[in-house]
């Protein structure tokens, strides 16, 4: 069954919003999604930068009030 | 009946709430209504910031080191007897003995470990300072180094945000001091789009690695290392060369909490304003093992203590608690072998480091020296 983590990094100055991406992921299985709330506005660009990068899939990038939510999901 | 307090871990952040409760509830450990109980893996109580200079030869061994008895306030009951489970809904802790730890309040501070395994080819071909074996294993290799390719690789997540730019800087320098700097290049790995996490910090240390020929590769996490070969691969489809790969591994919370189903990956599910486990009112969680998205460090765990001590205290002395954590993390950061310089931030504040100077290393040496009076609550 897969599963949809999620992390409230809003207020994370270190180690970052991406990182923890990074981290979660690294526990999810293949087909899991996580989702990292973040108040720094440079999330928006550089989770979906690194996704491309490394080949997981972005499923929802959405602007909420004063913070960001992005979705990943684990593709290898 | 007594209350127990039990804390689960000797390291920094069990020790500091051990001792910090334990001076201030005097009274009630004489008349014996409260009691403390701290169980660990380990009798010694290493300081692992000094971790960083043992591969310079900038501090000795036996100066990381004090016996665990010896940093606790005597009227502290302590066990080497490592938790195999702990059970939150029975208010008890079995540990490797076969004896069951009851308690009222729990602390759990069990900190993190390397996962060097996790990676293909780490543990054969990288070497590390975040333990002992390998502060020593990196101090041989380094004194036999006639020069090469040196790269310096970090993986998420881990402790000390600082240490790879620290590791970095002073190897700089080390290698100049030994006339080596026209045979060796640098590459320095991060797993995100700049070279430090903390914005401001990368900000100010790309064009110091510039200045110094220090070459960098963002967006670098390491699928695998190939130790004949010697190269490293990242996830993003990047292979480096290697003389000399120095890596800070990637780290998971104690296997006790995976064991006890208290979270994935040993990061307990913690409020980041009490400090209490998600679901419980009487556990409270401190240092690298908290699932709270701030820096895995020494003063986090040192600041997140102070909270908890207030609040048991509290708690002991007047059945009520109120007390919230910040976010606060100060953190040194060596930036060569004679300077340094440091930032600190909370939930609220944003870091903003100062330039780097010697009096700010001359700080971090003295604080290295003062630890053994902060743990036990003095400082
Ligand atoms: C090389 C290096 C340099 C560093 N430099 C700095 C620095 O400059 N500044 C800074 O702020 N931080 C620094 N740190 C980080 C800092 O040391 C840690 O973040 C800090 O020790 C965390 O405290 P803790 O109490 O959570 O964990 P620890 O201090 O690691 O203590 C956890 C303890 O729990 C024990 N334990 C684990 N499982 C069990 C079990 N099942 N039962 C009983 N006991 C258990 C462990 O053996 C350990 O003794 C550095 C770390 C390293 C390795």
């Amino acid at each position: 069954m897969t599963e949809r983590i999620t992390v409230d990094a809003r207020g994370s100055f270190c180690p970052g919003p991406l990182m923890e991406m990074i981290a979660a992921l690294k526990l999810a299985k293949v087909g899991d999604e996580v989702e990292v709330l973040s108040s720094d506005k440079g999330t928006a660009a550089d989770i979906p930068e690194w996704v491309a990068k490394v080949g997981h899939t972005l499923v929802d990038s959405t602007a909420h009030g004063g913070y960001w939510s992005l979705v990943v999901r684990k593709a290898k | 009946m007594a209350k127990k307090l039990l804390i689960v871990g000797s390291g920094m952040g069990g020790t500091i709430v051990a001792n910090g409760v334990a001076r201030q509830i005097g009274g009630l450990l004489r008349t014996g209504e409260v009691n403390i109980t701290v169980i660990g893996n380990t009798p010694m109580h290493l300081y692992q910031p000094g971790l960083l200079y043992v591969p310079f030869g900038r501090i000795h061994e036996s100066e990381l080191f004090r016996e665990q008895t010896r940093v606790l306030d005597r009227r502290i009951n302590f066990h080497v007897d490592p938790a195999k489970h702990i059970d939150v809904e029975k208010n008890r802790v079995t540990a490797q003995s076969g004896r069951v730890y009851d308690y009222d309040y729990l602390v759990i501070a069990t900190g993190s470990r390397l996962m060097t395994g996790v990676i293909p080819g780490m543990a054969e071909g990288a070497h590390w300072f975040y333990d002992l074996e390998g502060a020593r294993k990196l101090r041989t290799a380094l004194a036999s180094f006639a020069g090469g390719k040196i790269v310096i690789n970090a993986n998420a997540p881990h402790k000390c945000p600082v240490a790879p730019l620290e590791i970095t800087f002073m190897l700089y320098d080390y290698l100049r001091n030994r006339g080596l700097l026209d045979k060796t290049e640098f590459t320095y790995t991060y797993p995100i789009g700049r070279i430090h996490a903390l914005e401001p910090v990368a900000h100010w240390a790309k064009p110091e690695f510039e200045k110094l020929g220090i070459k960098y590769e963002t967006f670098f996490n390491t699928s695998a290392i190939d130790p004949q070969k010697k190269e490293i691969s990242s996830e993003e489809g990047v292979t480096l060369p290697y003389d000399l790969l120095i890596t800070i591994p990637p780290h998971q919370g104690s296997q006790v909490i995976e064991d006890s189903n208290l979270g994935k990956g040993g990061w307990v599910p913690t409020n980041r304003t009490t400090l209490q486990r998600e679901g419980s009112t009487n556990v409270f969680v401190v240092g690298d093992t908290t699932n709270i998205p701030i820096s895995k460090a020494g003063s986090t765990a040192h600041f997140e203590a102070d909270t908890v001590i207030e609040n048991l205290v509290s708690i002991f002395k007047e059945g009520s608690w109120s007390r919230l954590y910040d976010g606060k993390v100060y953190c040194f950061v060596e930036t060569g072998m004679t300077t340094g310089t440091y930032v600190w931030f909370n939930y609220e504040t944003p870091p903003n480091p100062t330039p780097p100077s010697q009096m700010i290393h001359w700080f971090k040496l003295a604080y290295n020296r003062m630890y053994w009076l902060s743990a036990r609550g003095l400082l």
